[in-house]
């Protein structure tokens, strides 16, 4: 501990005087760069949408070197995100520690208060893309629309299982909503990951998932699953043959934000760094395609606006939530 | 025949100059990166995957497979040498291959481990190329059921054996159980066993942590207290005959080999497994289904191949789920999945028609990689017998430090490091007790599959157990596992009842 402090000590030395040599240098040369490998967390399990996600903006940074230290990519997908979250709260370096996040950044906090985390003390850095979520089946089933669906659904009652991420996750309040919006009684069995959810319903060992396209895209290149409606204001192109559930007549919209944010305790200079960074990658063309690729919609959006729109969307929970019953 | 002269094609392009001198690089690099304690071949593949944008797509992947399956082979190294495992892949392989490196016979486990190796994994990539399609729908239908019932019978290897003192296997399947519960759950999404509220748990207990803490501490520290510090390690030699005679010997160990490379492969596949619990599940088999079961654990060599063989099928098992449905059967596999989808390949189901030179110059290079990785392997064991002569005074603190690194890599975290040096402390003393440990080491790997597997199950059934049953492949599963749990105990109760009639 004492050989700490005195490096520490003898480091703050270092970078006192390096700072009073550079006063006559340019602002660009200090500008804060990371010193050590980058903490890439991924609050979901291997081979879901946010986890791949995360691999492809580790290997366009690295491609383009965008940055001089590496990002790793660390899975921490217990408790919905409430492993994540609570490695982000307790970080011990928190510039060097940034997260990608889904919705359970709000739902999970909401749920276990007793986690103690509070989003509004994270840095928002960016928020790369809104993904999309569509009712999907097996192809097996022979079911094409959403009549059917529910038709079949309400035979089956609750031997019907719809396999999702985790409980109270984003697939299980759109699990709620529709089961609460055509009278089913399906029941809802979580896994670990978008990509095992994906491949259970491939593999007929569930009815039914409200996937995101990244995450079905292969099965239903193949023919095994196939989109019956989709959560989103318009068709998407991809699936353009899927109704949205607007168009029939239930008025229920649902995203999820694919944002990356820092640790709490981020300082200014580290958190300016990484926005310039993650705009870079929001526009470069690799990421871009790979939005259009996976069906992916939502422009830029950092700093004050992001931390709103967070605001926005936790109340938007809360009561969702609630609705549930979930949560008082 | 299709099949051939595609894989003809793919041969034509692994053996292009600067393919096949990737290949033999990357063996190399795996090789010793496999080697490392803490440092496997996930760790490999993602500090080199950068490198690969300078060739083009399917040299990267020819590479980074070769890295992949030269750690395959590393790992074996140190689990016999030094009684660390190198690599969560080779923990079975210190369950014999150390015990047969204190007898002198460190040559002979290491030409076995590379052998094992080289037959599990051209096992594997035949099976690869020839049932791809088929098995990856077999891997499409495993649910919950099936993966609880193939856990299940893992178990019951390791439960119904002769040789070992039933109640403490339980007690050390059990504990590791408890073990491998700690953590946050995710079906219910809360934490567990996490002492209060200490952050350290919350990821729960890595098993490396565990093996590295029984295995390289608690072994050193009962080897200093056996020895008094006075240690003569080994009195191995090696020569080119020794390992050519070592090499006609294993043909007696060909039903391990045999056993260890099917079975590792078809764990291999199932998505989410892996080649750590396929070699651990082999080597349980291989254990039980021995006429000598009491020699496991005390320098069998067939307790070397038969782990050895499986995480070599293993590793080339987990390419499949990645390439065919997208979905990485392993850790590292999930990393290479992340390159691919840089390099502009969308695995999945459409990869095998849309891109069939990348797909098929792969599996050829895994041909290649294979034999590489035997031979560069044979060609350093003097050099790894020679680490072996080292006065103990040497070697134990570099044990120790190995041991320290091996624990603080996979997570970063110095709660595990101090974890381990715990698992040590109580390691060598189940081990005074003469507790098996292997068990735990079992149960810390399967039994974070097989809880949330048997929960989902239950799930979906609504609570009842006909479900493990009434699928075709659980069921057969499940009689196995309950033969294999009650056989065993049944015999023994008849062998103690016989030794009392003949007393009396």
């Amino acid at each position: 501990m004492k050989t700490l402090w005195k490096s520490g000590l003898v480091g703050l030395g270092i970078a006192m005087i390096s700072g009073l040599g550079a006063v006559s240098v340019p602002t660009d040369a200090k500008a804060w760069e990371p010193k050590k490998p980058v903490q890439f967390i991924i609050m979901a399990g291997k081979g879901g949408g946010a986890d791949k996600a995360v691999r492809f903006m580790q290997n366009i940074i690295a491609k383009h070197k965008l940055s001089s230290k590496p990002f790793t990519p660390i899975n921490k997908p217990g408790g919905t995100g409430a492993e994540a979250l609570v490695f982000m709260k307790s970080a011990t370096d928190p510039d060097h520690t940034i997260m990608f996040t889904l919705n359970s950044f709000y739902t999970t906090p909401l749920r276990q208060p007793g986690l103690g985390v509070d989003i509004s003390t994270f840095a928002p850095i960016g928020r790369m893309a809104e993904d999309t979520f569509l009712l999907w089946v097996n192809k097996d089933s022979g079911i094409t629309n959403v009549e059917q669906f529910v038709k079949a659904a309400k035979a089956k009652g609750d031997a019907w299982i719809m396999a999702g991420t985790g409980k109270n996750s984003e697939d299980n309040l759109l699990t709620d909503f529709l089961n609460k919006a055509y009278g089913l009684n399906m029941k809802y069995v979580p896994y670990k990951g978008g990509g095992r959810v994906a491949k259970e319903l491939a593999g007929n060992n569930a009815d039914s998932t409200v996937n995101n396209p990244s995450e079905q895209l292969g099965f239903y290149q193949a023919g095994k699953t196939r989109p019956i409606a989709a959560f989103t204001p318009a068709r998407l192109p991809l699936f353009s043959d899927a109704p949205t559930f607007r168009e029939l007549g239930k008025d229920f919209v649902y995203f999820m934000q694919r944002t990356v944010v820092g640790a709490p305790g981020m300082s200014k200079e580290a958190a300016t760094y990484y926005r310039q960074l993650f705009a870079k990658i929001y526009g470069s063309d690799e990421w871009q395609g790979y939005m259009t690729k996976k069906s992916l919609q939502g422009g830029f959006i950092t700093g004050d606006i992001l931390m709103r729109y967070w605001l926005k969307e936790k109340a938007v929970h809360k009561v969702m939530l609630q609705k549930m019953g979930a949560i008082k | 025949m299709e099949i051939l002269s595609l894989l003809l094609n793919g041969f034509a392009i692994a053996f292009e100059p600067l393919n096949l001198a990737l290949i033999i690089f990357g063996c190399a690099v795996g090789l010793f990166i496999g080697a490392m304690p803490g440092l496997g071949s996930v760790n490999g593949v993602a500090i080199l995957l950068p490198m690969t944008f300078l060739v083009p797509p399917t040299s990267a992947i020819i590479f980074l497979g070769a890295i992949y399956y030269g750690a395959m082979y590393g790992g074996a190294i140190s689990s016999i040498m030094l009684g660390i495992p190198g690599a969560s892949t080779a923990v079975a392989t210190t369950f014999d291959g150390r015990p047969m490196a204190l007898q002198g016979k460190a040559d002979k486990a290491l030409v076995a481990a590379a052998a094992a190796s080289f037959v599990g994994g051209s096992i594997g990539v035949v099976l690869f190329t020839l049932f791809a399609p088929p098995l990856a729908d077999i891997a499409l239908g495993f649910g919950a059921p099936e993966i609880f019932a193939l856990m299940l019978m893992a178990f019951a290897t390791f439960v119904g054996l002769g040789g070992d003192d039933v109640a403490k296997t339980l007690f050390s399947i059990f504990i590791g159980l408890v073990f491998g519960a700690v953590g946050l759950d995710i079906i219910s999404g809360e934490p567990r066993l996490i002492f209060g509220d200490i952050p350290g748990f919350f990821h729960g207990i890595n098993f490396l942590v565990l093996a590295i803490g029984i295995y390289g501490i608690g072994e050193m520290l009962w080897t200093i207290e056996i020895s008094k510090g006075n240690v003569v390690v080994s009195q191995a030699s090696v020569s080119v005959r020794r390992i050519w005679e070592n090499l006609v010997e294993l043909t007696r160990t060909w039903k391990a080999m045999l056993l260890g490379s099917f079975l590792g492969y078809f764990v291999g596949i199932l998505p989410a497994a892996g080649a750590t619990p396929g070699s651990l599940m082999a080597y349980g088999f291989a254990k039980q289904m021995a006429k000598d079961p009491e020699t496991y654990g005390k320098g069998n060599i067939n307790g070397v191949v038969a782990p050895e063989s499986a995480n070599n099928a293993a590793s080339t098992g987990a390419m499949l789920p990645m390439l065919t449905l997208g979905i990485p059967g392993s850790p590292t596999t999930a990393i290479l999945l992340g390159g691919m989808v840089i390099w502009g390949l969308e695995p999945g189901p459409m990869v095998f028609i849309d891109h069939p030179d990348f797909v098929w110059g792969f599996i050829a290079s895994l041909y290649a990689a294979n034999l590489f990785s035997l031979l560069i392997n044979i060609a350093f064991i003097p050099a790894f017998i020679w680490v072996l002569k080292l006065p103990f005074t040497i070697l134990a603190p570099v044990i120790f430090i190995l041991c320290i690194v091996g624990g603080f890599v996979p997570t970063l975290d110095m709660h595990d490091v101090w974890l381990m040096l715990i698992f040590g402390i109580v390691g060598y003393l189940m081990r005074k007790l003469d507790y098996p440990m292997a068990p735990a080491v079992l149960a810390i790997v399967l039994g974070p599959l097989a809880e949330p597997a048997l929960r989902q199950s239950l799930l979906i059934s609504g609570g009842s157990f006909s479900i493990f049953f009434t699928r075709p492949f659980s069921s057969v599963f499940m009689f196995i596992a309950i033969a294999l749990l009650v056989l065993p105990l049944g015999k023994q109760a008849l062998d103690a009842r016989r030794r009392k009639t003949e007393r009396t």
